[in-house]
């Protein structure tokens, strides 16, 4: 079958991927949804800038000055019509975690009062969790967490019953919900809930942790609806060190900076000062100049190839895991089974193997695998396990690293003489 | 090392059939430590007398490496005085495990046991006995080994 993308030229332009391993094996790199690799468009462009136009931004009349803030900049623009966002409504920080804690710091703790609830889901992060328990401790608010089924074995996503509950007997203040599972890959109805919420009462504000959906799907933040939209560039082939949050746009008037300094000041006198506009008086300080032009020229690489065929592209990926991982015995998925209810993140676990052991076994074949926690321990507790094995995919893989990955795992049954049970 | 070399037989066999696994109602110290990065957790009860391990369990969850390394200490100190138990180093777990080429990935998990046994002891000697001092150099043992 002929593949929506073409990803042996893809494969061309990841430096990383023509590396040899300590020994002498191919790198089939399965890890990203804690992080992608780069293109060397990415790497050129952030090379490019240190190497042709190197100046501080938004202050300087020169010519470095005024090319490197027309490069930063572009970026903005790009990042606003990949989520359909306005540029204002763009506000660069440092990751997913920097995105939420603004939102944390500068509007919740303006917003959310004792007695008020904070709707949480199961399967959240725990930069979506820590600090909502923060604030729910410093307010005396209630935290309150939306279940997640898994006994559907085709669908693994919320009992949305759950939020009406708690819609109708407590005061929810906001809820914060991530857009795709980090561990089970599920595609979570973000769209819906904001809808559910909205109709209750149209002050419910949500906010959608999109760090593992933005890379790897169309993600419209006006479709959606949501209030807060976070998202990481080094999920999506950027650089690490930027990460967005985008508000909208009467939410972000209303709130105060998060952190003071310069660059986010209209003007300072010796005893007051006052913000400066959108979006810059959330970004104060110098900030990642560099790696937020190589995010530029990251959204350009996915734009060029289109996000629906990375999804489509992903779809098949999936399709194709699914069916292999089936033939594994003593392989317990911890997921939906249907392609279309998710991406492709696949955690398991195999017959006794410890997590840790199966990843050492696969590292050894020159894949590299997560297996832990994923920083999702609440969803871990729900599971019943303490760790997972976790492969998660991108453009760059193909059905063939699948098959390795396949065989290492029959590799490490025979090494660790699991029965055939 | 390859993990053929690894997970040979005896390890897998500790680590599916441990030996000293569980709790002790009457032990004198109950320790406890995780590796936050892999989650291995690895809790020892101790009893101690007359300047010995009297006798020992523990328990936990892990991988192979982590759960096979704590079953095989508590077989190596069970009855060993404190003296001797205290001189057990990162070399002799290792060697004992035949893991001598373990990458800096996964030594933690061979260690873990070793450290929360010196805290064990550490932790009978200062606030049993009250040696205060050479509790505090079995302290600085346990937190230089990973």
């Amino acid at each position: 079958m002929l593949s929506v993308i073409d990803v042996d030229r893809i494969r061309e332009d990841f430096p990383i991927l023509k590396r040899r391993l300590k020994n002498g094996k191919r790198l089939i790199y399965f890890d990203n949804a804690a992080t992608t690799q780069k293109p060397k468009q990415v790497i050129d462009a952030i090379y490019n800038y240190y190497t042709n136009y190197n100046a501080n931004i938004h202050r300087g009349v020169h010519q470095l000055a005024v090319e490197a803030t027309e490069a930063y900049e572009d970026t903005r623009v790009k990042v606003a019509k990949l989520i359909n966002a306005s540029n204002d409504e763009v506000i660069f920080v440092k990751n997913t975690t920097e995105a939420i804690n603004l939102v944390a710091y500068a509007w919740a703790r303006k917003s959310i009062n004792a007695k008020d609830t904070i709707v949480l889901t199961e399967v959240e992060h725990h930069s979506n969790v820590v600090p909502w328990q923060i604030i729910a401790r410093e307010k005396g608010a209630r935290l309150h967490y939306i279940r997640v089924n898994l006994e559907d074995s085709s669908n693994y996503s919320l009992m949305l019953e759950d939020l009406y509950d708690v819609l109708a007997r407590e005061n929810v203040r906001l809820v914060a919900v991530s857009h795709m599972s980090n561990v089970l890959g599920s595609i979570l109805p973000v769209k819906d809930i904001v809808k559910i919420c909205k109709g209750y009462d149209k002050d419910i504000k949500v906010l959608v942790d999109g760090a593992q959906s933005t890379p790897h799907m169309p993600v419209d933040v006006k479709d959606i609806g949501c209030d807060f939209f976070a998202f990481s560039a080094h999920k999506m082939l950027g650089p690490t060190g930027v990460g967005v949050l985008y508000a909208k746009q009467e939410l972000l008037d209303h709130m105060d900076p998060f952190i003071y300094g310069g660059d986010m000041i209209k003007e300072v006198h010796k005893y007051d000062a006052r913000w400066n506009d959108l979006p810059w008086k959330f970004e104060a300080g110098t900030p990642n100049i560099a790696d937020v032009i190589g995010f530029g020229a990251a959204i350009d690489y996915l734009n060029a190839i289109g996000m629906n065929n990375v999804r489509a592209y992903e779809h098949e990926l999936t399709e194709y895991m699914l069916s292999r991982l089936d033939e594994v015995k003593g392989l317990r998925l911890y997921g939906s089974r249907d392609a279309n209810t998710r991406g492709a993140v696949f955690s398991f676990n195999l017959a006794d193997i410890h997590p840790h052991d199966l990843a050492t076994i696969l590292d050894e074949d020159g894949i590299a695998i997560r297996s832990g926690h994923h920083c999702a321990q609440p969803l871990m507790e729900k599971l019943g396990v303490a760790a997972t094995s976790r492969a998660s995919l991108y453009i760059y893989n193909t059905k063939e690293e699948i098959d390795a990955f396949i065989e290492s795992l029959n590799r490490a049954r025979l090494i660790f003489k699991v029965g055939d049970h | 090392m390859s993990s053929a070399d690894i997970y040979r037989e005896i390890i897998l066999d500790y680590y599916r059939n441990p030996r000293n696994y569980g709790k002790l109602e009457d032990a004198d110290v109950v320790v406890r430590d995780s590796n936050p990065l892999c989650g291995d957790e690895v809790e020892m009860h101790i009893k101690f007398e007359d300047g010995k391990i009297k006798d020992i369990r523990f328990n936990g969850k892990g991988c192979a490496i982590s759960q096979a390394s704590a079953s095989m200490l508590t077989e190596i100190v069970m009855k060993k005085s404190i003296e001797d138990v205290k001189k057990i180093g990162k070399e002799d777990i290792l060697d004992n495990l035949g893991l001598t080429n373990l990458g800096p990935a996964r030594i933690k998990c061979a260690l873990l046991s070793l450290k929360v046994l010196k805290m064990g002891i550490y932790s009978y000697l200062a606030d049993k006995v009250g040696e205060k001092e050479e509790a505090s150099k079995i302290k600085e043992d346990a937190n230089k080994l990973y």
